[in-house]
């Protein structure tokens, strides 16, 4: 069981070690996994950044909506938001034009799904990095 | 591309669990576990529905 002198010693550990929180949050978000490898958890890192990009690139791939800022629709701003937590991928798709065909049948509204599910998934796996590096979570 | 639906839902599965594993628990040990009972929930929980849904129209 962890004391309080361990809790208190987690975060100097990181400091010493170079890691700033909010960097590893930023780079979390910004490509999946990528939190955890500045922290040197590599295996983590790999498999979240697998579950995440795959998720994202079938959702791509079944022709899924991605959406856009501003279209005045709340489902859409949620949409939105949920997309952008993906991070780069998200900013390649809206550079690529991926994504911006009608949704006319079930599997291609799957995509649109993954795509939402893949931001999400991002934005959890960044704050799990975020609680590593500031020491809230131990290993 | 065009995949089964149950083919999305064993990939969407998977890749949740494995998310779901690694953020919510500590130990390796207990990150497999985790990842294993929320695809086995998944995956269950969807096939039950689908069961129900069947049932429901005939």
């Amino acid at each position: 069981m962890a004391t309080k002198a361990d809790s208190a010693a987690l975060p100097a550990d990181n400091a010493a070690g170079g890691t700033f929180p909010a960097i590893v949050l930023f780079a979390g978000w910004l490509f999946p996994g990528a939190g955890h490898l500045i922290l040197g958890k590599w295996v983590r890192g790999l498999l979240l950044a697998a579950a995440i990009l795959t998720m994202f690139a079938i959702g791509v791939a079944l022709q899924g909506k991605v959406y856009t800022p501003n279209t005045g629709e709340p489902l859409d701003m949620l949409g939105f938001a949920g997309d952008l937590g993906v991070g780069l991928p998200y900013l390649l798709a809206r550079f690529f034009g991926w994504g911006q065909a009608p949704v006319l049948i079930a599997i291609a509204d799957y995509g649109t799904k993954f795509i939402v599910v893949a931001g999400l998934l991002n934005i959890v796996a960044a704050v799990d990095a975020h609680s590593l590096a500031t020491g809230r979570k131990r290993s | 591309m065009t995949i089964s639906h149950f083919t999305a839902v064993l990939v969407f599965a998977v890749c949740i669990s494995v998310v779901f594993g690694i953020t919510q628990r500590a130990e390796p040990k207990m990150m497999v576990r985790f990842g294993a009972y929320c695809f086995v929930l998944l995956v269950g929980v969807t096939i039950a529905a689908s069961w129900g849904m069947w049932l429901i129209k005939h």
